[in-house]
């Protein structure tokens, strides 16, 4: 006999087992290998995620007690899936597309974005899926309380109730440990599908063997199992007919509903090929996990005592065989069947409360919503940490509550009933544009309300939430109000009547409430793109753009993203927008990617609100509205190759906007060259003439008076040499007629060479120097590196007007490029004259006269001419000019 | 104590050369180099006349021109107008906002000295 | 403008193979609703003259249509593979929705 302390150090060693298959599959992900990751395999293996420990011990059990009924929970999912065209395919595809991270968020997201949608099946499915995990629970408590007292007539090996709860709390920490680690961008997690596709290989393996075991080691051969199985009680055909059809319809409609099952059928997997070959894969696996179900239901029967609890003949009947072996297998598998679905059910779960409970909140208490500081990745784990304890704490309660006794099937059927409730407002969001968030509300409540009168409250049992007297004649008397006979209608069984009037109900308050009800534009948006997912699978909703300031976006999303991963997105969108720089144009299209890529972190309806926030005013432009409401409009404006094309027009134009505007200030600054050359030169022929007129027409001049006189006319004449000098070296520049001395040389040395001849003079300008660890050989022109360095560096002195003005100069190796950052504590140049700073007499104060403005054009051409760049990037509180120089110019040196 | 003439100019070493010329001519020359206090300068001081630059850190001399006209106790102040730039349109604007004369630089000191006492004394 | 976007009436005849096998994969949940609501019809055992179904019968039945559904899906999957390789686009298939 097998010892519960052998139990549970092999249970250890197994979650050890999937932390590190886990834990492998992260890591190859991690490091771009996880292509196996992503196979049909792994996603119809994840699915089985359905099979639960209900499935496990509860479909013998129910089995035992009702023969064929129980096949129907497994024939409603074989249906949906060998139907995957009709609403699998579409869910997959506008789970894509719209980047949904749970059914919340997907109901919230069709009917316009409602937070109060998504908060409302948030907490449905909370309080439907509690009674599932009380489930889990209980089954392995139950299971594990067969090993620490084989007889199972009495409780009294362990207390059931504290076992309950340290196997609540071991589950909490491991879903804590497996699911919220990192906060992953698009909400999949690699390595809880690996782990739960080996569970799923391990449950399917563990109940196979036992039906082997049973009819070809007990029973000996099929023929004779059959001819067993007609002998037993169960023997002959009897079932309740109308359990039959609505429990089929019921699992099924429960398969696309459960969270659990969303995560992993939308949610974790966007291919969808993978779904073609689920679809006839997975009902083979439904089809051997209930293969053997009827045998071993029958051999317990006939082999153990009456009165033994038939949930768990698939761990008694090898026990009483004396195959411990065959039985601690069985007990892992339906560990497996337990672990894996509190697991996956609880991460969507969490998904759900913390992006549409917690986080709205959150950020609401946060005072300035989207504009606050700090990363919120760290909240948004930790809520999800907190949601996943409370709801394993709730499942817990309920099964301390309803005494841990009911049969597993019943409890089951009650979570099935609740979540059920989703499928009237979530398929016809997807299939009828019509529906609307009133409707969707309506016929949410309507049904839950219905559910929990006639399902969950009666399932605690009489007299503990609804006394006898509520039963039996309605509450306040009030017959046609009895919750297992509702208007009245007696005789059906609970669970039809509860399945009946709380979906029948639900449709028609959803239907009745959508027709009396007028959308929002969003919601008609939205739902024109659901319904239509695969006409366009383009987006709708357009952000007026114009107010939103690409850069409180960029904090925005770094904050929610992550910092590394808000700038690639960034920087990229920016490159396709043809935008020069790390900011791109807050356009519609990139707003949306945005709010999409934030809706798969926050939820969708917290992504809409922090975006809207920014861009500010209403989401929907007045051509959306036209859109809407001319429907033709519509379909022409979404047909694929006109949207191709629109949009590379409309990045054309973008690119001819920049380049006209430019042109603009072009031809102003062309303009004022004549003007700028004019002055440049007659300001100083003006003193000159001025004073040898003086020097000629004067007769009484002192000799101090001369030659202060002349030294004025000679400065002045060198000022003009060297404006000359300027020009004309801009023109050779300009067109390429220059020379190239090209020598090696250390960087170092050629800045060094740059400080010291501007510093000359003994400026008050301080000068910090950093450098790499290794000095970096350049084979350049290295005069006229210098001349750059020397430009750079006298601007500081002209224009940095810092109390105390300093200049760092850093020397850096950059992606292949050798990289000077010449950055002062200057006032930053102001943006508008940022893109103009390189032109020819581009002086930033315009009456500054030291300079003629040259300087700066000199430094680009130079730099153009060695093959490098220089370019400005604005500091919080300082400029910064960079000069790039392509690292093979310093290869070649070493 | 001669007349008094304001010089509004950047440029150090032409405020030197001017005021070197006037001195001898017997004129109190007090300079301002600001164009955005110009203005008040000129209330400050009231010069019997105005020399002003075209280009001027802070506002421009054609601004300055149009700001005094528009006030009736400056209409008539002799304002004298130096550029460097030399477009012709620089000297319509000028006239049109009423400058007085309006002369490019780089001028003869004979020029100036004409110009000035044209101005001032006919 | 649109008018010439429209699909031809006639499709060639691989195009035309590979809707029909569509509409068959379609189908296919509808026949399995079908054929599993059979046993609703049968007669139990507390009702009636006639002898109610053997269990054994009832297992077969159920999974027999079971592994009928499941060859058929698959068999049509990979003809419908087969015919649309070669024709990556069987996107007119997809926008031809009900």
């Amino acid at each position: 006999m097998a010892s519960l302390n052998l139990l549970i150090g092999v249970c250890l060693g197994y979650v050890t087992l999937l932390f590190g298959v886990a834990f492998v599959a992260e890591r190859a992900a991690a490091r771009g290998k996880g292509a196996w990751l992503r196979s049909p395999l792994v996603y119809t293996l994840s699915l089985s995620i359905y099979c639960t420990a209900w499935t496990f011990y509860g479909a013998v059990g129910y089995a035992a007690r009702s023969g064929m009924e129980f096949v129907t929970i497994y024939l409603g999912p074989s249906l949906v899936m060998i139907g995957w065209w009709w609403v699998l395919r579409k869910l997959v595809r506008i789970g894509r597309t719209q980047r949904v991270t749970s059914i919340a968020d997907l109901i919230s997201s069709r009917y316009g974005k409602s937070n109060t949608l998504a908060i409302i099946v948030t907490v449905m499915a909370v309080i439907g899926v509690t009674p599932y995990i009380a489930l889990q629970l209980q089954s392995v408590t139950l299971s594990l309380s067969i090993f620490a007292d084989p007889s199972g007539a009495t409780d009294g090996g362990m207390n059931l109730l504290s076992a309950g709860f340290w196997v609540a709390l071991g589950l909490a920490l491991f879903t804590v440990l497996f699911g919220t680690r990192n906060l992953n961008a698009n909400e999949r997690h690699d390595g809880v599908v690996i782990a739960v596709a080996v569970e799923a290989v391990v449950k399917l393996i563990a109940l196979l063997a036992v039906g082997i075991f049973v009819v070809w080691g007990i029973s000996g051969g099929i023929t004779e199992t059959m001819a067993r199985i007609d002998a037993s009680e169960i023997g002959q055909w009897h079932m309740d007919r109308s359990r039959w059809a609505a429990l089929t319809v019921l699992s099924g409609a429960a398969f696309l509903c459960l969270p659990r099952m969303f995560q992993v059928l939308v949610v974790e997997h966007d291919d969808e090929r993978h779904l073609h070959i689920a679809s006839w894969a997975f009902p083979i696996y439904l089809m051997l996990m209930s293969l053997f179900v009827v045998p071993i239901a029958v051999v317990g029967l006939d082999l153990l005592p009456a009165g033994s609890n038939p949930d768990l003949f698939v761990l008694t009947v090898p026990l009483s065989q004396g195959q411990d072996g065959l039985a601690i297998l069985s007990f892992l598998g339906g560990f497996s069947s337990a672990t894996s679905m509190v697991i996956v059910a609880t991460l969507a779960l969490s998904t759900m409360v913390s992006n549409h409970v917690v986080m709205p909140i959150y950020l609401s208490l946060q005072g300035e919503g989207a504009t606050v500081s700090g990363d919120v990745r760290s909240v948004v784990i930790l809520s999800r940490r907190a949601s996943i304890l409370i709801i394993i704490a709730l499942g817990y309660l309920y099964y301390r509550i309803s005494g841990g006794s009911g049969a597993l099937a019943a409890i089951g059927l009650i979570s099935f009933a609740g979540v059920a409730q989703f499928l009237p407002s979530m398929l016809g969001g997807i299939f009828w544009r019509g529906a609307t968030r009133v409707g969707a509300l309506c016929g949410l409540v309507t049904g839950f309300t219905i559910w929990i009168y006639a399902s969950l409250l009666p399932s605690f049992g009489t007299d503990v939430v609804l006394s006898q007297s509520v039963f039996d004649m309605g509450p306040l008397g009030i017959n046609w109000l009895r919750p297992q006979a509702l208007f009245g209608v007696d005789g059906l069984d609970p669970t039809v009547h509860a399945v009946l009037w709380s979906l029948l109900l639900n449709t028609g308050a959803f239907v009745v409430g959508s027709l009396v009800s007028f959308p929002t534009p969003l919601e008609r948006l939205q739902g024109a793109q659901f319904v239509n997912i695969f006409a366009h699978s383009g987006h709708a909703r357009g952000w007026s753009a114009s107010v939103a300031e690409s850069e409180d976006l960029m904090i925005m999303a770094q904050r929610i993203l992550g910092a590394r991963e808000a700038q690639d997105l960034f920087r990229t969108e920016a490159r396709k927008q043809g935008v020069d720089g790390h900011l791109p144009e807050p356009t519609p299209d990139f707003l949306q990617r945005l709010e999409r890529e934030l809706s798969a972190s926050v939820g969708a309806a917290t992504a809409h609100a922090m975006i809207s926030q920014l861009v500010g005013g209403t989401s929907v432009s007045v051509q959306d509205l036209m859109a809407v409401a001319d429907e033709s409009a519509q379909l022409l404006e979404y047909s694929s190759q006109l949207e191709a094309k629109s949009s590379e027009l409309s990045h054309t134009a973008l690119q001819l906007r920049e380049a006209n505007a430019k042109l603009t200030q072009l031809s102003v600054q062309k303009d004022a060259f004549l003007s700028q050359i004019s002055h440049e030169l007659r300001t100083p022929m003006t003193s000159i003439r001025s004073f040898s007129e003086i020097l000629r027409d004067t007769k009484r001049l002192s000799g101090e008076e001369k030659t202060k006189y002349a030294s004025i006319i000679h400065v002045e004449a060198i000022r003009l040499t060297r404006l000359l000098d300027d020009l004309l070296d801009l023109s050779v520049l300009e067109n390429g007629q220059v020379s190239l001395n090209e020598a090696t040389g250390a960087m170092d040395d050629v800045i060094d060479h740059a400080v010291a001849t501007t510093q000359a003079g003994g400026a008050t300008l301080r000068i910090a120097r950093v450098n790499g660890p290794v000095r970096v050989m350049v084979h350049t022109d290295l005069d006229r590196l210098a001349q750059v360095f020397i430009n750079l560096v006298s601007n500081a002195q002209k224009y940095c007007k810092a109390d105390v003005p300093e200049l760092t100069i850093e020397l850096r190796e950059e992606q292949g490029n050798v990289e000077v950052y010449f950055t002062d504590n200057g006032v930053p140049i102001p943006n508008d004259t940022r893109a103009l700073i390189f032109e020819k007499f581009a002086r930033i104060d315009d009456q500054d006269g030291s300079g003629a403005g040259l300087g700066l054009a000199i430094c680009r051409e130079i730099m153009a001419r060695l093959g490098g760049d220089i370019f400005y990037l604005p500091m919080t509180n300082g400029n910064r000019f960079v000069v790039r120089l392509p690292q093979t110019l310093a290869l070649a040196a070493q | 104590m001669g007349k008094r003439v304001l010089l509004v100019e950047d440029e150090p070493n032409i405020i030197e050369a001017i005021t070197f010329l006037l001195s001898r001519e017997g004129w109190h020359v007090d300079t301002h180099s600001d164009g955005a206090t110009a203005v008040d300068k000129v209330r400050d001081l009231a010069p019997d006349l105005l020399m002003l630059d075209h280009m001027l850190p802070g506002k421009s001399g054609l601004d300055i021109l149009t700001e005094l006209r528009s006030d009736s106790d400056y209409a008539a102040l002799p304002i004298l107008m130096l550029t460097a730039r030399g477009q012709m349109r620089d000297r319509a604007q000028a006239e049109e906002a009423g400058v007085s004369r309006f002369m490019t630089k780089p001028f003869s000191n004979t020029e100036v000295l004409n110009a000035v006492r044209d101005l001032t004394y006919t | 403008m649109g008018k010439e976007q429209n699909p031809p009436v006639f499709l060639e005849r691989r195009s035309y193979r590979q809707r029909r096998l569509m509409d068959a994969l379609r189908l296919l949940p509808l026949v399995g609703m079908m054929l599993w609501m059979v046993p609703v019809l049968w007669p139990v055992a507390d009702t009636g003259d006639v002898p109610p179904i053997k269990m054994s019968q009832a297992i077969t039945y159920v999974f027999a249509v079971w592994l009928a559904l499941i060859f058929a899906t698959a068999g049509l999957w990979s003809r419908l593979n087969d015919v649309s390789s070669g024709n990556p686009s069987d996107d007119d298939a997809e926008t031809t929705g009900p």
